[in-house]
């Protein structure tokens, strides 16, 4: 009995902090907003509620508002993720074949993701600026000075959704790929030189090598970068908040709308929204982890 | 051995809970219930700087000559038009924390705090510090909910005044010292100026600038006893004179700004002094910002917006009594100090508005605010919906986003749908 408590014993004391506040402040308050959004607290009023079921939710997609972020958030996933993909992928090839000063274009590229995405978003907000010609400012006028004129656009403000969200996108886009730049640097780097080797011996082109011998060792890596990025853009409210202002129909997304909500103190419905908002995330993140637990228990 | 590790178990487990209830208590700012602390008095605003922040420092100033036996804390939260500050204010209240007394805008934004128990009646103090004699009857009736009045206004702003750059007028050979009579001779002079080379006559910017041109051309249309009706149910949001003014909106909107999503008032106030537009709608803290900016008094104009002549269209700063706040006679001295001919002098000189009393001394003030004080004096006073004093925060918000929504798209319909179910009191 002793003896295997000194084995189990500290590693369980070094976690059980953790354990404790993990336990109350993620999963005890996941229970209590979804608890909330069970009932009809629609109001800072310190009455007794009653549980109404799902009716929040039923609420919530009958929606046009709440509909209307969701699909804006969808979209605004899409884009980011193929986005930061490709624009990643391909600095990482670059760097990748070899350059000089390469220690340099990593920090470059790299750099963005050390600022906060609220202060990335004021100054996006002020390149993004929709006046196009002789009024231009921000990209557009700068597509104006190099005589780029077709490429000037009225960015987030356009009507079509495509459009608008591939503009909010165009930010998170630039943030981000430096590092998913790294990640797959990392990988290239990490696939042992005896490799390429024995391919350009047997005879394999250039494309040939990255097709078949080096892209399908990065798919793990791909992976993680395809989960981090998805759950980072479902999240996103910051860099929205600060481009487009908290009550901007055609980029809400439901963070953003959650936050309204919260401010006009409908708890429950600020609930439901959060859940959710936390299902679409599992949707994504649950099969991540149980393949990462079944890779791990194979090893 | 083993006792030692119990004790050890015991020992983590009580650091893990303090750190957890430490968590919890984090947002207690100062509401000790020690003797000592009860005289202080926290104020919670979204005066953080500039000449909010000065007018706030110069009500300090009465408050500390007025009530020597109190302290003021002062508990502002910056940012964003107090949306961050409506935010933390939500959770203290939630938490039962409330300040000794918080800032909120006069009227129906109250409707929210009142309708949560959140606010006390002040009614009694409105007599005791003859507040009721000294505000005029017009701003009482709106501050009145239900025979109680929850809050007392230290300041006075007007919504509907355009400000107008007279160099650009001229180019189309219209008179800048008068309004135009209607909004649609005002149409008709940004036609005239379209023509003479101006792009975008209007300037104007995103969310709550749009929705004061809305209003101030809903106000026009139906005129004040109706357009007040708007938001108290007594006239129909669906109506057909409704859908007729907002065809009228939609009008001056094409005459405005493409970028009018993506800039905030402060730009679209610079396109008109900078020539670039003739007009900007907006609330009467631009002439404090034309102050500051140092733009001169013969640059530019302003008059109420076309055809709300004779409508003064209010929101106002205002003090409340948070239900269970600390040290309730200090706020109440805070709130005869914010009420105080005094106070509200050293306030609204400061910030640029004018006095909510109308006993106020009027060369104390600039030019414009004495123009403003004799017109809050003669005029007809009707609420503002996008400052919070004709609409809850919750109605403001739908209001908000379906301006987006229809800035994108200019349908008329799927605006007046969203105000019908905005107007309806929830």
């Amino acid at each position: 009995m002793h003896g295997r408590i000194r084995t189990w014993g500290p590693g369980a004391l070094v976690l059980l902090p953790t354990v404790l506040l993990l336990g109350y402040f993620v999963y005890g308050l996941i229970a209590w907003t979804f608890n909330t959004s069970l009932t009809d607290k629609h109001n800072a009023r310190p009455v007794p509620t009653d549980y109404v079921g799902f009716e929040n939710y039923a609420n919530l997609f009958g929606e046009d508002r709440f509909l209307n972020s969701l699909k804006n958030l969808g979209v605004l996933t899409v884009a980011f993720i193929v986005g930061t993909l490709i624009f990643g992928l391909l600095w990482a090839l670059l760097l990748e074949k070899g350059v000089t000063g390469e220690g340099l274009f990593r920090s470059i590229f790299l750099f963005p993701m050390a600022i906060s995405m609220i202060a990335s978003g004021v100054v996006w907000g002020w390149l993004l600026n929709p006046s196009q010609g002789d009024d231009a400012r921000g990209l557009n006028r700068l597509f104006d000075i190099m005589g780029l004129n077709f490429l000037e656009n009225p960015w987030w403000t356009a009507g079509n959704r495509w459009t608008t969200m591939a503009s909010i996108a165009l930010p998170a886009v630039w943030q981000l790929s430096g590092y998913i730049m790294a990640l797959f640097l990392a990988g290239f780097r990490g696939i042992p030189g005896e490799l390429r080797e024995a391919a350009r011996v047997d005879g394999a082109s250039e494309f040939k090598l990255y097709r078949y011998v080096l892209f399908p060792q990065l798919s793990p890596i791909a992976l993680s970068a395809l989960i981090i990025l998805g759950h980072m853009s479902l999240k996103l409210f910051d860099l929205i908040y600060a481009i487009t202002g908290p009550n901007q129909f055609r980029t809400e997304v439901p963070s953003v709308y959650m936050w309204n909500t919260l401010l006009r103190s409908d708890m429950a419905k600020a609930s439901a929204i959060a859940i959710v908002l936390l299902a679409v995330v599992a949707v994504l993140v649950i099969p991540y982890v149980a393949y990462t637990v079944r890779q791990e228990s194979e090893e | 051995m083993r006792g030692g590790w119990s004790k050890t178990f015991a020992v983590v487990g009580a650091v893990g809970l303090l750190a957890v209830s430490a968590c919890g208590n984090s947002d207690d700012s100062g509401g000790g219930g020690d003797a000592a602390a009860s005289k202080d008095v926290t104020v919670f605003t979204w005066w953080a700087d500039g000449g909010e922040k000065a007018g706030l420092d110069g009500l300090v100033s009465v408050f500390n000559t007025e009530c020597k036996d109190y302290k003021f804390v002062n508990s502002a939260v910056a940012g964003g038009a107090g949306s961050n500050a409506k935010q933390v204010l939500a959770n203290d209240l939630q938490a039962k924390k409330p300040p000794s007394t918080f800032q909120a805008h006069a009227g129906a934004e109250l409707g929210d705090y009142i309708k949560n128990a959140q606010v006390d009646d002040v009614s009694d103090l409105y007599k005791e510090f003859g507040l009721d004699k000294a505000f005029p009857q017009s701003l009482l009736d709106n501050l009145t909910v239900d025979g109680k009045i929850y809050s007392v206004p230290v300041n006075v702003h007007r919504a509907n005044v355009v400000w107008a750059n007279p160099a650009v007028l001229k180019k189309a050979n219209i008179d800048g010292t008068k309004a135009p009579a209607s909004v649609d001779a005002w149409i008709a002079d940004m036609e005239k100026l379209k023509a003479a080379g101006v792009k975008a006559p209007l300037a104007t910017s995103k969310g709550f600038a749009e929705e004061m041109v809305m209003e101030a051309v809903l106000l026009a249309e139906l005129g004040p006893d109706k357009f007040t009706g708007l938001w108290n149910g007594k006239t129909d949001m669906a109506g057909a004179d409704v859908t007729a003014a907002l065809e009228k909106f939609k009008k001056v909107l094409t005459f405005s700004n493409a970028d009018r999503e993506a800039v905030d008032w402060p730009d679209a106030l610079q396109y008109v002094n900078k020539g670039q537009s003739a007009y900007t709608l907006m609330g009467d803290w631009v002439a404090a910002q034309q102050l500051s900016d140092k733009v001169p008094d013969t640059a530019y104009t302003y008059w109420p917006a076309p055809g709300t002549a004779g409508t003064f269209q209010f929101l106002a700063d205002s003090f409340t009594l948070p239900t269970g706040g600390q040290s309730p006679e200090g706020a109440k001295c805070w709130l005869k100090a914010a009420g105080s001919a005094e106070g509200q002098k050293a306030f609204n000189t400061k910030k640029g508005s004018i006095p909510a009393r109308s006993d106020a001394v009027a060369t104390d003030y600039p030019k414009y605010q004495q123009a403003a004080m004799a017109d809050w004096k003669a005029n007809k006073i009707v609420p503002s919906c996008a400052h919070g004093a004709a609409c809850t925060l919750g109605q403001n918000d739908s209001i908000l986003s379906a301006m987006g929504q229809f800035s994108s798209g200019l349908d008329v319909a799927t605006l007046q749908k969203a105000l019908v179910a905005a107007a309806k009191p929830n």
